[in-house]
């Protein structure tokens, strides 16, 4: 942004940016129903509330002021290119009501952008990168960043996704009724993996884990009755508390070495009010489950006081919900932890039997960690070998080394 | 008799639809048509990037991206529909019968 600025002004905008982007994109596209032309429009007024501002000061409501902005912005661009019939009656509708509405006048037209992005007919990537562009503000070459890819490839793909939508008629709406709760997973499955992108420690990438806590906040403050929305919500939030002792010095650091004294007890805390708010609401499903045993791991005092009888159950509760092989393996530890190694390792092996988990490092790395607590450790160190070949991260495999050194 | 024709090509060309309307071989298959009367209806459809596939399984309504293609299905028929957007479409295209069998493949039409 521009250096003329004072510091204080160039703070606001920023500010004003984080909050109101998709608000301010969400609902020119309402008024003009030009993905383009939107982002264009709040482009400028981001840029012409740098200079405003400085000269006036900062705004009352710097979202209406935005909004009020990009719309007159809209104005003068469709005026400008006034030869078709469309963009002539794009201007009527901005023109409506020329004169700035008060906040709450302004229906929060967010809901219907995120619902748009993530709809079913755009490939998964594009929803992704589409919800990141429009919605957090990120620009096309962060998102590339993020996702290990080039600036054209990601732009190319973003234009896809918004042509995608004008011709083949992808209605801008919140979803009627009976299409809502199919609809809201898609969303939600977007937010998920927009969080675990930046779960992991690599440069660039680290700012996705902030955008999917931002954006799975703004969903529960639009959708304040959606138990999974809140339920994904807790589930970050617990996830992200104890992020920073996943690893150390470059080596992952299992739930039961971390140093639970890093773990950050606000985020538990909002993450466990979270859970119970959506719990309350009494409807069950996938990501409350998970959230739920995220809980249980940060609210034990230690390692050893781990309710793994609870963890067990709400495993096989999420088998019945969101059945998967990596949910049964995870199943598999809370059973052997709760009712005795073998228990566990039988599970392990009739699910590397059933070969849904071939090449997935995880199994052979649960069977090591199992064979060495019950003390078998030349199979245990044959099954570490094996999990090293296939683990994908640095990480990872020192890990393993160390556990392969040291049986 | 009727018969649908199912035009099909690489997309490498994407004329617009000015430019079909003067293209002379078009003409001529336009004009071929018209003096043996045969033409009941026709329509062309934008690219495959703007397809969506609708498939029900077990009375859930599954939408991907795309077309059907790499499946063993074969187009088997076409149904011209009027409705007003790709929410409409997906929920009419899932009462088809086919949509239980095989997949229906939804496709704006170039207007």
């Amino acid at each position: 942004m521009g250096v003329s600025a004072p510091e204080e002004i160039r703070v606001a905008v920023e500010a004003a940016y984080r909050d109101e982007w998709g608000q301010v994109v969400a609902t020119l596209i309402g008024l003009t129903g030009d993905w383009d032309l939107a982002e264009d429009c709040a482009q400028d007024a981001f840029a012409a509330a740098l200079a405003t501002w400085a000269r006036d000061g900062v705004p009352a409501r710097p979202g209406a002021w935005l909004t009020t902005a990009a719309r007159r912005r809209a104005i003068d661009r469709l005026r400008r290119d006034r030869t078709q019939g469309a963009k002539v009656r794009q201007i009527a509708v901005l023109e409506r009501d020329p004169d700035e509405p008060s906040a709450e006048e302004i229906p929060d037209e967010r809901l219907r952008l995120i619902f748009t992005c993530c709809h079913p007919a755009l490939p998964f990537p594009a929803r992704v990168a589409l919800t990141l562009r429009t919605l957090a503000g990120l620009s096309t070459g962060e998102i590339a960043k993020a996702f290990l890819t080039t600036e054209p490839t990601m732009a190319q793909r973003l234009v896809r996704a918004k042509r995608k939508i004008v011709e083949a008629g992808i209605p801008y709406r919140v979803p009627p009724a009976e299409l809502l709760p199919q609809r809201l997973t898609a969303v939600l499955a977007v937010l998920y993996l927009i969080y675990n992108e930046g779960y992991d420690e690599v440069d660039g990438r680290r700012a996705l884990a902030a955008e999917g806590i931002r954006l799975a906040r703004v969903l529960v403050h639009l959708m304040p009755q959606e138990p999974e929305v809140r339920g994904l919500l807790a589930l970050m939030l617990l996830l992200e508390a104890r992020r920073g002792s996943r690893t150390d010095d470059g080596v992952l650091v299992t739930l039961e070495d971390q140093d639970r004294s890093r773990w950050d007890r606000a985020l538990i805390a909002e993450g466990v009010a979270a859970l119970d708010q959506a719990v309350a609401m009494r409807c069950s499903g996938p990501y409350q489950v998970q959230a739920a045993i995220a809980a249980c791991h940060a609210t034990a005092r230690d390692a050893a006081a781990t309710d793994w009888p609870q963890i067990a159950a709400l495993y096989a509760e999420l088998m019945r919900l969101a059945p998967s092989p990596v949910v049964e393996l995870n199943r598999a530890v809370a059973i052997a932890m709760a009712d005795g190694i073998s228990a566990g390792l039988a599970l392990v092996e009739e699910l590397a039997g059933s070969g849904k988990l071939d090449d997935y490092y995880l199994l052979p790395a649960t069977r090591a960690d199992l064979l060495r607590r019950d003390g078998r450790l030349a199979e245990a160190a044959a099954s570490y070998e094996e999990a090293l070949k296939l683990a994908p991260t640095d990480a990872e495999r020192r890990y393993l080394a160390g556990r392969l050194s040291g049986l | 008799m009727k018969y649908v024709l199912l035009l099909c090509d690489d997309e490498r060309m994407s004329p617009s639809m000015e430019e079909i309307a003067v293209d002379p071989a078009h003409r001529a298959y336009a004009a071929e048509l018209e003096r043996r009367g045969a033409s009941v209806g026709g329509a062309r459809l934008r690219p495959v990037a703007q397809a969506t596939t609708v498939r029900v399984r077990d009375g859930e309504t599954l939408i991907s991206d795309g077309p059907f293609a790499e499946t063993k299905d074969f187009i088997g028929g076409i149904d011209i529909i009027e409705c007003a957007d790709l929410d409409d479409a997906i929920a009419i295209a899932a009462r088809h019968p086919y949509a239980s069998l095989g997949c229906v493949e939804v496709r704006p039409v170039w207007e």
